[in-house]
């Protein structure tokens, strides 16, 4: 499944999609970003409701397939920009961070 | 290939901006056509290692030696030095202020994440000094 996908799977919001076509193959959801650095594995989908620009780092660091902001948050504009500037795929949804990682979860089983 | 040899001046005080000498290493790294884990896991280590230096340290350097078969990542500061390194070392210890926490940091992860994503790992500190850390990341 690329990123593509699934922003039109789940209907998620795109901030920034600056690579659609990277792959997708798995999944973590977490806010404390030195747990999701020791955690997240390669290009997982990140579901987490920090928005500040050093979410931009962490996803380019880990190799994070995107970003997808949840419970309705939206970037601040360092981050937009820093995702801008570095090419991180950054989605969102209204969604709460449990029902988005449920939804990401039947789809990779399904894919 | 012969050792390639970078340094990186690692701003402090300010943890928004931090990141940005990872980056840079990470695109080096990448343009070196490195295989992807050994890139990611250096990646990582680089970025703990800067995110703390400008938590604890007021910034410093970082110097990134490319060999054939290995990375080596020093990171010097001048900054207060670690009392206790075992106690550090513990994952979910952390000193670290409201001001990272609030960020995302401050979890008392970085030193054992860079522990977990190298292959070696050595810590040289002085109280009042500053502190050095080396991470070694083999190649293959």
């Amino acid at each position: 499944m690329t990123v593509q996908t699934l922003a039109d799977t789940l209907s998620l919001t795109v901030f920034h999609l600056a690579q659609p076509d990277r792959p997708v193959s798995g999944g973590y959801a977490g806010d404390l970003l030195s747990w999701v650095l020791g955690r997240a594995g390669q290009d997982s989908a990140w579901l987490t409701i920090m928005s500040n620009q050093n979410v931009a780092a962490v996803a380019l660091m880990t190799d994070a397939a995107c970003v997808v902001l949840t419970e309705g948050v939206s970037p601040d504009s360092d981050l937009l920009r820093r995702a801008q500037e570095k090419g991180v795929n950054l989605l969102g949804t209204a969604e709460d961070t449990f029902a988005a990682a449920a939804r990401l979860a039947a789809l990779l089983q399904n894919s | 290939m012969e050792t390639i040899k970078l340094v990186y001046p690692v701003e402090g005080g300010d943890l928004i901006e931090a990141g940005e000498a990872s980056s840079k290493m990470k695109l080096t790294l990448k343009k070196l056509g490195l295989p992807q884990d050994v890139i990611r896991r250096a990646s990582i280590c680089m970025y703990e290692g800067e995110i703390n230096m400008v938590i604890h340290a007021d910034g410093g350097q970082a110097e990134v030696e490319v060999a054939p078969d290995q990375i080596v990542i020093r990171m010097r500061d001048t900054g207060p030095g670690i009392p206790d390194v075992a106690q550090a070392m513990q994952e979910g210890f952390s000193t670290a202020g409201q001001t990272a926490r609030e960020l995302g940091f401050g979890a008392g992860m970085g030193l054992p994440n860079m522990k977990r994503y190298s292959d070696e790992m050595a810590i040289d500190t002085e109280v009042g000094k500053g502190t050095t850390v080396t991470v070694k990341i083999n190649i293959a």
